[in-house]
């Protein structure tokens, strides 16, 4: 794989690792979908024939501090990339595990969250606010889910020591996924809860 | 056998498109034949009205889905490679994943033909049955209580998934895998014409896999995303139906284009007139594709403002498309002219899209086209667009690299034959369509009344429908002749000026012997400028490392109809039996030592 993937990235036309250019058109995708999702969330803002509604039920505060977990797991990838670029693999397993760590903290923020919501009669099925709010921060979860996988992953790799300074690239691709699905959330942390 | 289900070899995954989508291309055109003989007369009575809503709804969704994007998926997967002097495409395994999660999704949207009986119904009563665009909120459970809807949008969810997964690896491949000295303006225009439909791809499939998510979302977990009563509008499912569906009009097209583009200065022998020009009116085209979706709604009155922004873009949208056809005309004026098989049906492209493209800016007007919504005309025009320019296209296609896939040339005398029974066959099919419509006869009902005045055009239109049969039925014959009987083709039949002419055929699985330098846009070509490019030699000089197959994008692939599974039957272990296979196919894959 290691030699693959420097063999790969010697010979490309633009001289971009072919992982990391399909990765930055998988993102790009990416956005469309979102998109999307937030077009439709606006489009349907203030539609809802019946309660609850936004002003009622979100609860900034607590998403501050979600969105601020999000935000600092995305340090801990800029770190563990730099640390396995580096070859510093010690700092890269703690730094790779806090990332994950922090996404997994997010998603139990989440779970609480909609566990709360759903207590106070916000459903899928109760209005479209519900509808939209659901799908769109259900697909961002949805998201952060696969990324914290992928981490987990890519840690215990690191454990077994196949995960080395020559993976950079992998590690890389999974930073530009996370750090993507962090940004889609300040979109929706602005949309949804800052701007009602 | 085996090496053909782990295959990773970009030829072999290009015939297995071929073979499959064409298939699909036949069960669609049966379902066009039993359509057609239900309207040769009025009052028919061959299928009832349940049956004719599937039998229109699995035809036009066949035909986009399984039959015309595979079939041009067959020549990028193909083709791009060999045209760019590469060994493969940039992700061989994702490429295999792309076919199987292809085939897989076919076989599920076509299964409900046949599996009502576990759905406690008959057998053809649970295809299908909401027009291939779907409309919102006839979808809704309320509306569409069956399976029918269901099967469908879990089968285009599967689908959408092929063609995203295809369209990042041929972006990259082409991008970073040419030869080198290709530089951009020296791609091949079919390669160029694939690369713009990519992107279309990656950008337009997220938008109906949402669009589809929320139609999902409303029928299984009780939604309201398109349920009126909660104070949604169905126009929002028109809007992202239509914001993928026009740029899809573009994805049909376009490689189509391409291969015309191809064609046309190989057999008259000069190099295709104003190659920038049509590379750049490509791109053009697909981003102006983007900003014409509203012409598809302007029967819902988005207001003056609305229909008039969309009825100049749609008008300013055919200058990028003519300027290609004077391009292809031009191309075609002075040359050395030699009237193969595949000249005709890039020619007959040319014809029958400039009757489409016609027609095309004629609905660009609100007034006229609110005369023509839901009419036969826009039956006409879309078959103008899609079997009078894609297919024909594409068989253009077919004639021309068919020796290059199996060795062997395809019978030229069958070859008239199948086109000119098919380009009458079309004509008699579709052109009275216009008619038909603008007469009063309304698209999506089973039946007429003889008072409409619509019979005699009718039964016309059936009679070139069972012509374009007959065609396509000698193709099959062609083929299968070829197999046996079928003229060696050498390395280069036509004497074509790109890379793909260089190397042997079939090519060996490695393809290029030496990776060629290309110094020019037509380096197999002698011109005023340069001499022909010296072909790679027969035997490698050095041994090459080929990749060797893998099983894990095929289970990986078989997640999905899984999972698919699980709302369709109410179960939730299949989800997890679908997650688990998806993932452990995944898993594998990653794990997996593979060298490219």
């Amino acid at each position: 794989m290691t030699h693959a993937a420097s063999a790969a990235a010697h010979h490309t036309s633009l001289g971009l690792d072919s992982r990391k250019m399909a990765f930055w058109a998988f993102i790009g995708s990416e956005c469309l979908l979102f998109t999307s999702l937030i077009s439709t969330y606006l489009v349907y803002k203030g539609k809802s024939v019946v309660g609850p509604y936004p002003h009622e039920i979100l609860n900034i505060p607590f998403t501050s501090v979600s969105t601020f977990d999000l935000l600092m797991s995305s340090l801990m990838m800029v770190l563990a990339l730099a640390a396995v670029q580096r070859g510093d693999m010690r700092w890269g397993k703690i730094w790779l595990f806090s990332t994950a760590l922090l996404g997994l903290v997010f998603l139990g923020g989440q779970v609480i969250e909609f566990t709360e919501f759903v207590h106070k009669g916000l459903t899928l099925q109760t209005n479209l606010f519900g509808c939209t709010f659901f799908v769109l921060t259900g697909t961002h979860g949805a998201h952060v889910s696969v990324g914290v996988l992928w981490l987990l992953t890519l840690w215990v790799r690191a454990l077994q020591g196949k995960l080395t300074q020559a993976n950079a690239m992998t590690v890389e691709i999974t930073g530009l996924y996370w750090h993507f699905v962090d940004v889609v959330w300040i979109v929706i942390f602005t949309v949804v809860y800052l701007i009602q | 056998m085996k090496s053909w289900l782990t295959t990773t070899d970009h030829k072999r995954i290009g015939l297995l498109y071929f073979f499959t989508a064409f298939a699909f291309f036949l069960i669609g055109g049966i379902e066009a034949l039993v359509i057609r003989a239900q309207l040769a007369q009025p009052n028919g009575h061959l299928v009832t009205a349940e049956t004719y809503n599937q039998l229109f709804t699995m035809h036009g969704t066949t035909m986009v889905f399984l039959a015309l994007m595979p079939l041009s998926a067959s020549f990028f997967n193909y083709i791009v490679p060999l045209q760019i002097g590469a060994r493969d495409v940039a992700f061989p395994r994702l490429n295999a994943f792309s076919y199987w999660v292809f085939l897989l999704g076919g076989l599920f949207l076509n299964a409900s033909w046949l599996v009502g009986p576990l759905f406690h119904a008959g057998t053809l009563n649970v295809a299908p049955d909401g027009g291939w665009f779907g409309y919102a909120n006839l979808t809704e459970r309320q509306f569409s209580p069956g399976p029918n809807i269901d099967f469908w949008l879990l089968g285009l969810q599967i689908l959408g998934i092929s063609s995203l997964a295809a369209g990042f690896n041929f972006i990259v491949t082409i991008l970073n895998l040419r030869a080198p000295g290709m530089r951009m303006m020296r791609v091949p225009a079919f390669t160029w014409m694939t690369l713009v439909t990519q992107f279309l791809v990656i950008t337009a499939f997220p938008v109906i896999t949402v669009g589809l998510a929320f139609l999902m979302f409303d029928r299984f977990f009780g939604a309201h995303f398109y349920v009126h009563e909660a104070g949604a509008t169905p126009i929002l499912w028109q809007h992202l139906f239509w914001l993928f569906g026009h740029p899809e009009v573009y994805i049909l097209i376009l490689p189509a284009m391409g291969i015309v583009s191809d064609v046309l200065p190989t057999f008259a022998r000069k190099p295709l007139f104003g190659y920038t020009v049509v590379v750049y009116s490509g791109v053009l085209i697909g981003f102006m594709g983007w900003g014409v979706w509203s012409h598809h709604m302007f029967s819902v009155g988005l207001g003056p403002i609305a229909d008039s922004v969309f009825s100049a873009t749609t008008m300013l949208i055919a200058v990028p498309t003519g300027v290609k056809i004077f391009n292809w005309i031009a191309t075609l004026w002075g040359g050395d002219i030699r009237g193969t098989t595949a000249l005709h049906f890039a020619v007959g492209f040319i014809a029958m899209f400039i009757i489409g493209g016609l027609s095309g800016v004629t609905h660009a007007s609100p007034p006229t086209d609110l005369q023509q919504t839901d009419t036969y005309y826009v039956v006409a025009h879309i078959h103008y667009v899609l079997f009078g320019g894609t297919i024909m296209g594409l068989f253009a296609g077919i004639y021309y690299w068919w020796p290059k896939m199996t060795g062997r040339l395809l019978s030229e005398t069958l070859g008239k034959w199948h086109f000119w029974l098919q380009f009458v066959g079309m004509n008699l099919a579709f052109f009275p369509m216009h008619f038909i419509g603008l007469l009063g006869m309304p698209r999506r009902v089973y039946t007429y009344s003889p008072e409409l005045g619509v019979s005699d055009l009718n039964l016309l239109s059936t009679i070139g429908a069972f012509l374009i049969a007959l065609s396509i039925f000698v193709f099959l014959v062609n083929l299968l002749r070829t197999r046996t009987h079928g003229q060696r083709a050498g390395n280069d039949p036509w004497g074509g000026a790109t890379l793909e002419w260089s190397i042997a055929s079939p090519p060996p699985v490695y393809n290029f012997s030496v990776i060629p330098t290309v110094a020019n846009r037509l380096p197999r070509w002698k011109t005023e400028h340069h001499e022909p490019m010296r072909d790679p030699p027969a035997t490698p000089p050095a041994p090459i490392h080929v990749p060797g197959g893998s099983w894990w994008p095929m289970l990986a692939a078989f997640g999905l109809p899984i999972l698919a599974l699980a709302p369709l039957t109410h179960t939730l272990w299949l989800a997890l039996v679908g997650a688990a296979v998806l993932l452990a196919g995944i898993y594998l894959w990653a794990f997996e030592p593979f060298e490219v």
